[in-house]
């Protein structure tokens, strides 16, 4: 054992476990594979300065808390590295400065959050289109914005912020196309008076409506039948708003459909997945400790199931709370005495979920593409080849990607992983949990062979190892 | 297809080199920024149909950033910084295999 504990991921969920983790006498390790801690909520926050800070607003900078907290206790930090496997004995290896390194503690917690569901829609794949997301890291990261007209399309509350501050940061936005369907609202309403116990995210959300208002763009809403126009480039958006044919011209395309967990390293385990038919994602079945169906494995945050930053942070102290009683650290009642509060916080957080989910459930067509649309990405797989495989005999994700290379390319199904499942299940008429993930193995991200030549053991170098 | 904002940050300016072509970019800003701030678009073509292709997630997700730097093939331009005198060369197609591998022979 080099640690009593390794946290992947530094994110609110990553960074919250990791410090709870080392306030109770635990020798940490912090594992993320940015060159600054924050994940993608907080990311760069520790360098940004403050003109962009002040547009990216307190939700953002109040990552600092959790940043300045990491800089000041005894967690090792490794950044720039990329955790590639994990074995079921929970031995870590992963890539850093060109080298292997491994580590092995007898808890671990994944944080690894969570990543944009794809939409896949025709000509998707043109330069031009990117995520809603990706404008928001350009925009975090390096302090960059679009300098042609930009098309939003999709939906999500991160759809409506992204566009806020492209706005406020001088960019020329040439429309906002929702396609959450006019059904949602009806659905959504059942769950509006939990989430009017939430009043701060709420406000927060219709300030976002407000101010995307007043900058009058063009605003459609209920689009579907969505396809991107141009040959070599996005030229444009074509799609269908109360029954007429739309086209919105743009430069860039940027495509929302919320976000959904990261589950290469939680497949790559085998533990337990349920299909969640609210968020539209797998899920990896976790107890209130965030420990997994494998012996010492926690996951905590985004990536177990969205329910954003602030209870990723609860949920990462919990998991920690978890994996120092479990380590004989802390006693039953010190753990539960200190997660109460951690508690409340989560179920404060969780209120305005069930109302979020359903306002903006993305529309059935996401999953369900024509088939000229490609949807493996990599190896340039079709939505209708795989239901050509589907009539030829295939049975779920890991044999077309058998007989066809769908999900085997460069992002190893990260992308296409769930459309697949869901085009599968429709079109075999039975539900994604029954049909299946793809089968995740290491290496997670592609490394170099010669990565693999040095491989060595990262001690903690900052405390003496005491034997116990 | 991006620029940079005015941060009021001090900053350094960089040069590294594309396809041969010299390009400017901002220290600190990753790779794939600093080609799209440069109008660099596509990055690649695929190695399958060589269909052209640019960041998507910008996050280390998509490998839709896969570009040769300083002759080290597939890096993904999102995750690595931008550095002074860095040699970046954008995929086209696929690679042509040596004469020596059994596929790069000539067909018959």
């Amino acid at each position: 054992m080099t640690h009593d504990l390794i946290v992947i991921g530094a994110g609110p969920a990553g960074l919250s476990a990791a410090l709870t983790g080392a306030e109770l006498g635990l020798r940490v390790a912090l594992l993320d594979e940015q060159a600054l801690p924050g994940g993608q909520i907080y990311r760069h926050v520790t360098a940004t300065g403050p003109r962009l800070a002040k547009l990216l607003g307190p939700a953002y900078t109040e990552g600092r808390l959790l940043t300045d907290r990491l800089a000041g206790s005894s967690v090792t930090a490794h950044q720039g590295t990329l955790v590639w496997d994990v074995a079921q004995d929970l031995t870590v290896t992963a890539l850093k400065d060109g080298s292997a390194v491994q580590l092995r503690a007898p808890q671990l917690i994944a944080a690894t959050g969570a990543l944009e569901r794809a939409s896949p829609v025709p000509g998707w794949t043109l330069p031009g289109v990117m995520t809603a997301g990706a404008a928001q890291i350009a925009l975090k990261a390096s302090a960059s914005i679009p300098d042609v007209p930009v098309v939003l399309a999709g939906s999500g509350p991160l759809l409506l912020l992204v566009a806020c501050q492209l706005l406020d940061a001088g960019a020329m936005l040439a429309g906002l196309v929702e396609t959450a369907p006019a059904a949602n609202r009806r659905a959504a309403l059942a769950h509006l008076p939990a989430a009017l116990a939430a009043p701060a995210l709420l406000r927060d959300g219709l300030g976002l409506l407000g101010r995307l208002r007043r900058a009058r763009l063009p605003w459609f809403t209920g689009a579907s039948r969505p396809r991107i126009e141009g040959e070599e480039r996005a030229s444009g958006l074509a799609f269908e708003s109360a029954g007429r044919a739309r086209l919105l011209p743009a430069g860039l395309v940027l495509l929302h459909h919320g976000v959904v967990p990261d589950t290469q390293l939680s497949r790559l385990l085998r533990v337990e997945h349920e299909w969640s038919d609210a968020q539209l994602a797998w899920q990896p079945r976790i107890d209130p400790w965030g420990l997994t169906s494998l012996a010492g494995f926690r996951i905590a945050g985004d990536g177990a199931g969205i329910a954003g930053a602030l209870a990723a942070q609860a949920c990462g102290a919990l998991a920690a709370l978890g994996a120092a009683h479990e380590l004989g650290r802390l006693s039953q009642a010190d753990r539960d005495a200190r997660a109460a509060p951690l508690r409340d916080a989560l179920r404060r957080q969780r209120r305005i979920r069930p109302f979020l989910d359903a306002l903006y459930r993305p529309p059935e067509w996401i999953s369900d593409p024509p088939d000229e649309t490609i949807v493996c990405r990599c190896e340039e797989v079709s939505a209708g080849r795989l239901r050509e495989m589907v009539a030829l005999g295939c049975q779920g994700p890991n044999q077309t990607k058998f007989f066809s290379r769908c999900g085997m390319g460069p992002c190893q199904g990260r992308q296409c992983g769930l459309v697949v499942t869901q085009v599968l299940a429709r079109a075999l008429g039975r539900p994604p949990g029954e049909v299946g993930a793809y089968r995740i193995r290491a290496p997670l991200k592609p490394v170099p062979l010669s990565a693999l030549a040095a491989l060595t053991v990262l001690n903690d170098r900052t405390k003496p190892v005491d034997e116990h | 297809m991006f620029r940079p904002l005015e941060t009021g940050a001090p900053e350094r300016a960089i040069t590294l080199t594309v396809d041969g072509q010299a390009v400017q970019a901002r220290e600190g800003d990753t790779l794939a920024i600093a080609l799209l701030n440069a109008a660099i678009v596509p990055f690649r073509h695929t190695a399958l149909s060589g269909a052209p292709r640019a960041p998507l997630c910008l996050m280390g997700v998509c490998f839709e950033c896969l570009v040769e730097v300083d002759g080290r093939p597939n890096v993904q331009a999102c995750m690595v910084p931008a550095r002074e005198g860095m040699r970046v060369r954008l995929p086209r197609g696929a690679r042509p295999m040596p004469a020596s591998h059994p596929d790069g022979a000539p067909q018959r």
